[in-house]
C-alpha cells in the first residue's frame, strides 16, 4: 500500500525561506533510508502558496484565484510518496522523520493512496491463471488487428 | 497504547529493521540460520517488553543492540566449545574475526555490505529454487512464515519445513558469508535476480482478489529488486530488472476489465497506467544503460516494456524497436517463446507476411507443440494476409489447445469472425 507524507506549511515555507543547511543533509539522509529500504517512491517540495493558484469551478466554469493563501496551516509546502506493507510501517517511517524541520514543530499528515484493491469486486479467482511477461506480450500482440 | 497496537507497531518495526538486524548478526555469527534465530530472540524479548515499558524511542536501535549482545552470548559459548574442540577452534583462527576486537570493527561495518552478504546467501545455488525464495522473503522480507505460505498457496508446515532446510544446508555445507569474488559474481548475482523475478511473477499472476498475500508480492519483489539496486548500483541488470518489474506493475491496474476478464496490453486503457511506476521505471531502464549500452535478458526486456509504456496510443508503438530488441534478447537467450514474440513484432513491424514467415519456421519446435500461442498468432497473421479458412482453422486449433476457459471464449469468437463477409 501506499501513503502520502504531506508536509503542512508554515510561516517559514510559506515566506519562501530555504532550509538550513543541517536540515538538507538531515533530509537527505532520511530520503536516503527510505531508498535504500525500497520504499521511497517519490518526493517534491513546492514553492510557497505566493506562486500558486486556485482555481474554483463556479456554475460549471473555471474561475482562477492568485496565491498567496492566508491559511497556512492547510496548506502543503511538500510530499513524500511510499510504499509499504501496512500502516504501521507507513507510521513508523513517518516518526522518523528529522526532528528538527519546523524547528521541532513541524506538521505531517499521512494519508493513504487509493489503490485498485480498494475497488475489490472486479478482480476474480479466474484471473489466477499463470501467464509469464513473454506469454503475455505474445498474446497480446496476437490480438492486434 | 493497546496491546494489540503495540504489536502492530513492533511488527511495523521488525518489517524495516530485520534484515539489517539479521545481516549484522549473521557477519558476527557467521550462519544466518543462527543470526535469525537469534534475531527471533530479541523480538521476542521485544514482544514481552515494550508493552509494558512502552517502545522505545529509537526501536530500530534497541532491537539491533539487543541482537547484537546476543551474538556476543552465542560466540562466548561457541568459544567455549572451542578450546574443547581444537577443529573449531582452527576455524575460528582462520575466519580471525570471531574474538573480540574484531567485535568493534564489525559493528561500525556499513551495514549495506552485511545485507549484501545476506542477499547472496539466500539465494545461494546449493539451495533448491523454492527454497531460496522462501530464505529471501523470511530474511530479507521479514515475512512470516504464514505470509510466504499464503502467498505461495502452500500449507505453512511446507514452507516452514522448506526454511529450516535450507538453513541447516546452508550451515553443512559452511556457506561463508560473503559477496562472492569477480568470478562467481555474474552467476551469483543471476541467482538473485531470478528468485527476485520469481516473486513478482508470482504476485503479478496473481492481480485478483482472494488472498492480498499474493498480489502483495509484486510489492515485495519491487521492494527488494530496489534494495538491492541500492547496494550494487554499478550493476546494469540489477536495474534492468528493477525497471522491468516497475513498468509492468504499473500495467496491473489496467490488465483487469470491469468484468474482472484480462485486458491485453494493447486494448488496455494507458490512462489507467500508473504513471509513477512509468516514470521509476523509465529512470531505471536509464540506470541500466548509462552503465552498459549493450543490455541484458532484463534490460531488454525492460526496454520492450518500456517501448509500449511511452506510446501514448497502441498505434503508436514503435514496433520496428520492439522488433530489434527480441533480436538481441533472442542472441542473448534463445527461446522458442522468444523467437515467437519476436515473430509477431515483425509483423507488425514489417507486415505479416515476415512475420508469418517466421512463425511458420517454428512449427516444428518441439517446445512449441501444444503451446496455443503459435496457432494464435498464425491465425491472425493469416487473418491479415486475407487467408480467412486457414486463419479460422488455426483460431480453432488454438482454442482447442488452450486450458483457460476465458481465453477459449476469445479464439473461438475470432474464429466465427474469420466467416464473417
Amino acid at each position: 500500500m501506499r501513503f502520502m507524507i504531506i508536509r503542512k506549511a508554515d510561516a517559514e515555507t510559506e515566506a519562501g525561506v530555504m532550509p538550513s543547511e543541517q536540515l538538507i543533509t538531515e533530509m537527505m539522509k532520511y530520503n536516503e533510508e527510505m531508498v535504500r529500504a525500497g520504499v521511497m517512491l517519490a518526493g517534491e517540495g513546492l514553492h510557497p502558496s505566493a506562486k500558486g493558484l486556485r482555481v474554483k469551478f463556479s456554475g460549471g466554469k473555471p474561475v482562477l484565484i492568485d496565491g498567496p493563501f492566508a491559511e497556512t496551516k492547510e496548506l502543503i509546502a511538500g510530499f513524500t510518496m511510499i510504499q509499504v506493507k501496512s500502516r504501521e510501517e507507513a507510521i513508523e517511517w513517518v516518526k522518523r522523520w528529522p526532528s528538527i524541520d519546523g524547528h521541532g514543530a513541524v506538521e505531517l499528515e499521512l494519508r493513504q493512496v487509493a489503490e485498485a484493491e480498494d475497488f475489490g469486486d472486479a478482480f476474480t479467482p479466474e484471473l489466477r491463471e499463470q501467464e509469464d511477461l513473454l506469454r503475455a506480450e505474445v498474446e497480446q500482440q496476437a490480438k492486434q488487428r | 497504547m493497546t496491546l494489540a497496537a503495540t504489536h502492530r507497531a513492533i511488527d511495523a518495526v521488525w518489517r524495516i529493521e530485520s534484515a539489517k538486524i539479521i545481516a549484522v548478526v549473521a557477519r558476527m555469527v557467521r550462519d544466518v540460520g543462527v543470526a535469525e534465530e537469534l534475531a527471533q530472540d530479541v523480538l521476542v524479548t521485544a514482544l514481552e517488553q515494550w508493552p509494558e515499558k512502552g517502545v522505545p524511542d529509537r526501536p530500530g536501535a534497541w532491537l539491533t543492540a539487543a541482537a547484537k549482545n546476543r551474538a556476543l552470548d552465542h560466540l562466548r559459548r561457541v568459544q567455549l566449545l572451542a578450546a574443547k574442540h581444537e577443529e573449531i577452534g582452527r576455524d575460528l583462527e582462520i575466519h580471525g574475526e570471531a574474538f573480540e576486537p574484531a567485535f568493534e570493527a564489525a559493528l561500525e561495518d556499513d551495514i549495506g555490505d552485511d545485507l549484501l552478504r545476506l542477499v547472496f546467501t539466500a539465494c545461494h545455488p546449493i539451495l533448491a529454487p523454492e527454497a531460496r525464495v522462501a530464505l529471501t522473503l523470511r530474511l530479507l522480507g521479514g515475512l512470516t512464515t504464514d505470509e510466504i505460505a499464503r502467498a505461495f498457496l502452500l500449507p505453512e508446515a511446507t514452507v516452514a519445513q522448506r526454511i529450516v532446510r535450507a538453513k541447516r544446508s546452508l550451515a553443512a555445507a559452511q556457506v561463508p558469508f560473503e559477496v562472492p569474488r569477480a568470478a562467481e559474481l555474474p552467476e551469483r548475482l543471476a541467482s538473485v535476480l531470478a528468485v527476485i523475478y520469481l516473486v513478482f511473477n508470482e504476485g503479478y499472476a496473481a492481480t485478483s482478489g482472494g488472498d492480498w498475500m499474493r498480489p502483495a508480492l509484486c510489492d515485495e519483489a519491487l521492494r527488494l529488486g530496489r534494495i538491492v539496486a541500492e547496494l550494487m548500483p554499478q550493476e546494469p541488470e540489477v536495474h534492468g530488472l528493477v525497471a522491468l518489474m516497475e513498468l509492468q506493475a504499473s500495467r496491473a491496474r489496467a490488465r483487469i476489465g470491469a468484468k474482472g476478464q484480462p485486458v491485453l496490453l494493447l486494448e488496455q486503457n494507458r490512462a489507467r497506467w500508473d504513471h509513477m511506476l512509468i516514470g521509476r521505471g523509465l529512470t531505471a531502464l536509464a540506470r541500466a544503460e548509462r552503465l552498459n549500452s549493450a543490455l541484458g535478458p532484463y534490460g531488454l526486456q525492460a526496454a520492450i516494456a518500456a517501448c509500449h509504456a511511452r506510446a501514448g496510443t497502441a498505434d503508436q508503438t514503435d514496433w520496428p524497436r520492439i522488433a530489434a530488441l527480441y533480436d538481441a534478447l533472442a542472441q542473448l537467450m534463445p527461446s522458442p517463446v522468444v523467437a515467437l514474440n519476436r515473430a509477431v513484432a515483425i509483423g507488425m513491424a514489417y507486415g505479416p507476411a515476415a512475420g508469418l514467415e517466421l512463425a511458420d519456421a517454428l512449427s516444428h519446435e518441439p517446445l512449441l507443440k501444444g503451446y496455443h500461442l503459435l496457432p494464435a498468432v498464425r491465425a491472425d497473421l493469416l487473418l491479415k494476409l486475407g487467408r480467412r479458412v486457414e486463419a479460422q482453422a488455426e483460431f480453432e486449433r488454438a482454442a482447442s489447445l488452450t486450458r483457460n476457459v476465458r481465453e477459449r471464449e476469445l479464439l473461438l469468437e475470432r474464429a466465427r469472425g474469420c466467416d464473417a463477409s
